[in-house]
Order: structure tokens, then sequence, then C-alpha cells
């Protein structure tokens, strides 16, 4: 309490002095650069070299760090990539293959373009290459190449001796391609379930699946994902918003300020409990990111492994569980044609 | 100072950057359904007023009298309008004239010489659209009411409809172990430059495929469609919002499509249009592909087919609904019971068993089942 009344007294003494608009920057304002890289912790037993010596860039110190590399590749990282560039290829080169290899057309319908995953007759069975045989194969390298992007990942932070947050983190986007591309198709029992590999395709198949389940806004879980992703913008938004205002103060040395409570985290923390009654810690408000990041694909992978193998139509479903709101009739009733005496389905 | 000024300059760029994609003016949306529900439709006044501009009637032939004897007494060859006074026929012959034929080649488009030949293809071809004319007038209430259509509706004054629509191949298919396209994925207009289907129209307004691919259940299991199926579906439904110039809303609660219960009745409507499209097409443009000259197919060699747009043009109603019936009631259908061999006699059994018998409940005598000769 009497650290509030001070903290406080603080604030009206400054301020006036500070041209906050000062601080509003695109770029890092300070850089360093170094003559020698700094070429990272001593590496332990069973790990390889780390490529390359490092170099300094002006113009990437002004999003970042000026320091560039050493890079930590590994027999992983190397296979990873090899991986995913065997699926790019795949890909890029069936949709190049598709406007007859015009590079001009290549590029004006790029957006347009597609790998298709086989079509429903072939059910789970393997098709030929021109019927979704290069999309399986495409889909396994990209598979491949993600999982091992992963252990990769863990792998690192174990080395340095950090927490494996990131890579669980990463774990649950994989599980919503995983959803996607693999377990529900293989579930439903027909490749021709999954995503496209296309820009404006995977975006259409995204309205179809909607479309054929019966409206994905009905999906409890469909919404939770929604709800984490927009929490996550705002959290974003409320976070790094809260730490460049308190940067004149020291609040950009976050871990520090854990630590050691100065100023910058004060005011951070009072701005919002005056703001709403309630703030989060330094340390809190990276636990909240954490999960919201998280549990949006966590649980709009769960959304999408129900769609199809549990419920088939998911206003149906809000209607028996009584979600659907019912509005009044505005038209006169209506009846399915197809239902009428002698008529065809 | 500098620095704000240069982020405000930004900052309205990117501003004008996101406004580009906006429609100029702002459209005018139109509530169809219960507040707050979203069921609107959207109009862009200047388009849909130069659109009506586009959809007056034409001029009204001066009426003739419907005393004296029989157009079929009286000339050679006169297979659909007999039943009209010669007056009559002589009246819905200029007024064709006037709504199909070039103005420069008049009577002459049709005739040449001895009237009575049928050596032009586009005589033959008229007739045909003569008996289509009526028949749609006569059968497919369910979906043109008593506003009805004349040949005016879609010809609007040109030889072929401008909005007939063709099988689109699509781009050339690839071979060996490129992996195919299939059906999609490339700019095509028909379905608003979409990667839908760039041909959605075959499999349903030619072919009788399932449009319906939504369960009826809550719960998985019986419903076997797939997503790519309703790609296909979606592919007709934007053809078909185009085509009528609306939006989803029109004839769909967006928040469950395949419900009828809270549907606006213009989905039965719609629903009727689908089916007298394809037997349509089915009865009378199919039989017509090699009547009519090679440069009027289309590019798989298929003839001018009928959909939503060759009638509607863009506008809700074809014409705003403004019916022409009322001026040449000749064409609302025959006078007089017509004898068998005058009604059309179907192609394709699917059209004549399947579709038109859906029909049944409204009209118990399409000439189509009749001919068929199929229960109902």
């Amino acid at each position: 309490m009497v650290d509030v009344v001070a903290q406080h007294a603080h604030l009206a003494l400054t301020s006036g002095k500070h041209n906050m608009s000062g601080y509003t920057n695109l770029f890092s304002r300070v850089q360093i650069h170094t003559t020698e890289p700094y070429p990272g912790v001593p590496l332990g037993r069973g790990n390889s070299a780390r490529d390359g010596k490092g170099t300094m860039s002006k113009l990437l110190g002004r999003i970042g760090d000026a320091q560039i590399g050493p890079i930590y590749l590994g027999a992983t990282g190397f296979a990873s990539l090899l991986f995913g560039l065997i699926a790019f290829e795949i890909i890029g080169l069936n949709m190049w293959a598709s406007v007859g290899w015009s590079p001009v057309q290549f590029i004006r319908q790029l957006p347009w373009l597609a790998l298709e995953p086989p079509p429903p007759s072939y059910g789970l069975h393997i098709p030929p290459l021109a019927q979704g045989g290069w999309w399986l194969i495409a889909g396994f390298f990209l598979t491949m190449s993600l999982l091992l992007w992963w252990y990769r990942m863990y792998r690192r932070a174990v080395e340095l001796q950090v927490g494996t947050h990131v890579a669980w983190a990463f774990a649950s986007a994989i599980w919503l391609f995983l959803v996607l591309g693999f377990i529900r198709p293989v579930l439903m029992g027909s490749w021709s379930e999954a995503v496209p590999f296309g820009i404006f395709p995977h975006l259409d198949w995204t309205a179809a699946f909607s479309l054929r389940y019966g409206n994905l806004f009905y999906n409890p879980f469909h919404a939770l994902s929604i709800v984490f992703l927009y929490g996550s913008v705002l959290l974003f938004a409320m976070h790094a918003g809260t730490i460049l205002a308190v940067t004149p103060y020291g609040g950009d040395r976050e871990v520090e300020q854990i630590v050691d409570r100065g100023t910058a985290s004060e005011r951070a923390a009072l701005f919002w409990r005056w703001t709403m009654g309630f703030n989060a810690t330094m340390e809190s408000v990276h636990r909240w990111a954490w999960w919201f990041a998280v549990l949006t694909t966590l649980t709009g992978g769960i959304g999408i492994l129900l769609t199809g193998t549990v419920v088939d139509n998911w206003f149906l479903w809000a209607v028996k569980h009584h979600v659907v709101p019912s509005y009044p009739h505005v038209f006169p009733p209506v009846t399915d044609p197809a239902t009428l005496p002698g008529s065809a389905p | 100072m500098n620095r704000q000024h240069t982020l405000i300059a930004l900052g309205m760029t990117v501003a004008l950057v996101c406004l580009a994609g906006c429609e100029k003016p702002r459209p005018v949306s139109v509530q169809r359904g219960f507040r707050g529900t979203g069921m609107e439709v959207l109009y862009n006044r200047p388009k849909l007023d130069a659109l009506y501009a586009k959809n007056q009637l034409p001029e009204v032939q001066s009426p003739a009298s419907p005393d004296g004897p029989r157009a079929g007494d009286v000339y050679q060859n006169v297979q659909v309008l007999k039943d009209l006074s010669a007056g009559e026929l002589a009246r819905v012959m200029l007024a064709i004239t006037q709504w199909v034929a070039p103005p420069d080649q008049s009577c002459n488009y049709c005739h040449q010489g001895d009237m009575a030949s049928d050596a032009l293809y586009t005589k033959v071809v008229a007739r045909r659209m003569l008996q289509m004319t009526r028949d749609i007038n006569t059968n497919w209430k369910s979906h043109v009411a008593n506003t009805g259509v004349t040949c005016y509706t879609c010809h609007h004054g040109q030889q072929v409809p401008a909005q007939a629509w063709f099988i689109d191949p699509g781009p050339p298919p690839v071979h060996g172990i490129v992996a195919d396209r299939g059906g999609k994925n490339v700019p095509a207009a028909i379905v608003g430059l979409s990667s839908l289907p760039f041909d959605p129209l075959s499999p349903f307004l030619l072919e009788a495929n399932d449009i319906r691919e939504q369960g009826t259940t809550a719960a998985a299991g019986s419903n076997r469609h797939s997503i790519k199926q309703a790609e296909w579906t979606y592919g007709l439904m934007v053809y078909m919002s185009n085509s009528l110039g609306v939006n989803c809303t029109y004839c769909h609660n967006t928040r469950a499509f395949g419900d009828w219960a809270s549907s606006p009745p213009t989905r039965v409507t719609a629903w009727y249009g689908i089916r007298m499209s394809r037997a349509l097409n089915n009865t009378y443009m199919l039989p017509l592909t090699h009547t009519l000259p090679a440069d009027q197919r289309g590019p798989t060699g298929d003839v001018g087919k009928v959909g939503c747009g060759t009638c509607h043009r863009g506008a809700y109603k074809p014409l705003f609904g403004q019916s022409m019936l009322a001026d040449y009631p000749e064409l609302a259908g025959p006078r007089v019971p017509p004898s068998p061999e005058m009604a059309p006699a179907p192609v394709d059994a699917r059209a004549a068993t399947g579709e038109v018998a859906g029909m049944k409940s409204v009209h118990d005598s399409s000439p189509a089942t009749m001919v068929a000769g199929k229960p109902l």
C-alpha cells in the first residue's frame, strides 16, 4: 500500500517531463554491434558444431538483434529442411505442370492452383500419383519435416537448459495440422476429407467444410478456438503495448523486472489495475499468452476431429442441446418440395 | 514531430489501401428476416438502376382480332400456333421478329421464299422454342407463376440469349503422373473467381446429381456426402446468386443453409427453377445440338443451355417481374387441348420420370410425363 502511494507520487512528479511520443518507435534505437560475434554457450557432448561464425546486420538490427548466426542446424534440422523442401517441390512442380509449365500462368494463377487430395472413391487406398498420390507423398514429407523440426526445437531447449514451452506450443499447432490432414481423414475412412495444398483452394475447402457439416459456428470447440485466437491477439496487443509504454523506465528489460520490480513494472501494473481493477504480473502475463496460444489450436483440433466423426450437422446438434435461439417466423411456412407426394428426392 | 507525421501519413496510406476494396457508393442493405439475424440483401443502387433501365419491356405490337379462320387452316405447316387466328399469328410473328431476329434480316431470318418450308434451321429451332415457352408457362407455374416467359425474356433482341451456358472443359487436361485438378482450381468467373469447380452447372442443370450434402441428423453416421461434393453445390449456389443479383440470404437462412423450416419461400421457387432448367435442357436443348450450326455450339461442341442467368440476367426476377403474357396470351399455352404429336417428346428418361414427376402435386399434366408414358 505504501509502495502504491509512493509510486503515485513519483508519477505525479515526472508527468510532463517526458514527451511520451518520443518513445513510440517502429525500430530499435539502440543496436549492439560487436567486432567478434558471440558464439553462444559451449555445447555438450553429442552436439554438432554450429554453422557459421555469425555476422552483424544493421538492417535486421532495427527490428531485432543485430547479430545473425551462428545457427545450430544439426542432423534433424538438416533432415527437416530437406523433407520440407521435397514437399514444397512436389506441391509447386505439380502446380506448375498443371498450367503447362508456363511461368507466366504459374505466377498469375498461383493463388488458385492446388495439389488436391484423392477423390472420395479411393477411400483410404493408395491412389495413382495423378489422383492424389502426389498429395499423399507431399503430406508425408511435410509431416515428417514438421515433426523433425519439433524434435529439433525440443532438443535445443534441453541443451540450453531452458524449459520446453515453445516446443509444446508448436506441438499444439502440429496437432491441428495432423487432425486436418491425417487423423480425421483416417477416422472418416477417406483421404478426400483432407485439405488441399493451395492458397484459395484451402480457403474454399474451409467454407465447404462448414457448409457440409451444418455451420461450424455452432461447433463449441470452434467457438473456443476463436475465443483463444482473438484472445491471443488481445493479450498480445495489451502486453506489447504495456511494455512499449514503460520502456522509458526500463520496462523492456522484462526478465529483470520479474525479479526486481522497478518503477516500470509498477507503472505497468498500476495502469491495468486502475483501468480494469485486475492486473497480470510480469511473469503471469506470459502464462496467459502461452495458454491462449496453445488452446487456440488445441481446441480447434478437437472441434475438427469431432466433425463428421461424431457430429454431422452442428446446427442440429446445437438445436438438440438448446444452444440455438429461436426467432419469430417472418416468412410464411415453407415445406421442402422434395418431400411432397410423388416428388423425387 | 516529423516522425509523428510520417506515422500519420503511413497510417492514412494503409487505410486508403484497405478502402480500395470497398464498394462505392455504399450498398443498400435490405432486411429480409427477423432483425439482428443478418438476413439482409445488399444492393448497389447505381448498378441496380442501370440493370433496371436495361430490363424494360419492348414496344407492344398492336392487337389483332382473335376472330376468323385458324392459322393452322389458312397456312401450311403451322404446327404450334395453329390455334391462333391468322391475324394473331401474324402479330406474334412480328413480335418474335422484334425480339429475336436481326433487324437487317427480319422475316428472312427464319423464312426463305416458301413460308411453309423448314429449310432454315432457325425456323426449326424457333418452333421448338415456341413449344418450350408454352410448356414453361403451362407446366412450370411453380417457378414462373403467372408472370410467365416469352422469347424476349431470354433473347432480349439477340439471336442467341447472352447468358446461355456451355459445358466448360477447363484448361487443357494434364497427362501422365501430373496431379489432376479435380475440375477446380482455376480462376472461373462462373463461380465468382473462386477456386471452386469451374463447371458447376453440368452435374445439376443437365444431370440430376445430389445438390443436398448437409445431414438431417445431428449425429454422424448416415450422411456419406463428401466435402468435395459440397464444393460443387457451393459453385452452383454462387452461380445462382450471381444470376439473380442477390445474396445467399435471398433464399437461405444462412445459419442453417439446409433447413427448410426457416428458409424464405423464394427457396422453393428456386428449387423448381433448378428442376425446370434441367428438364428444359434435356427435353428441348440437347436434341437441338446438331440442328444448330457449329459456331453456336460450345467448346466441347455442346448446345447452349438454360440456366438461372439465361432468363434472370442479373435480376431477382426476369425483367424485374414485369409480365408480357397479358399482351401475348398466345404464348401462355395452347387454347385447345393439344394433339399428342404436338407435345414435345422427352429425350431423357431421367428428366421425364424423376424430376418432372416431382411436379405432379402441382401439375398433373406435364406433357413430358404423359408422353414418356411412365407411371407417375
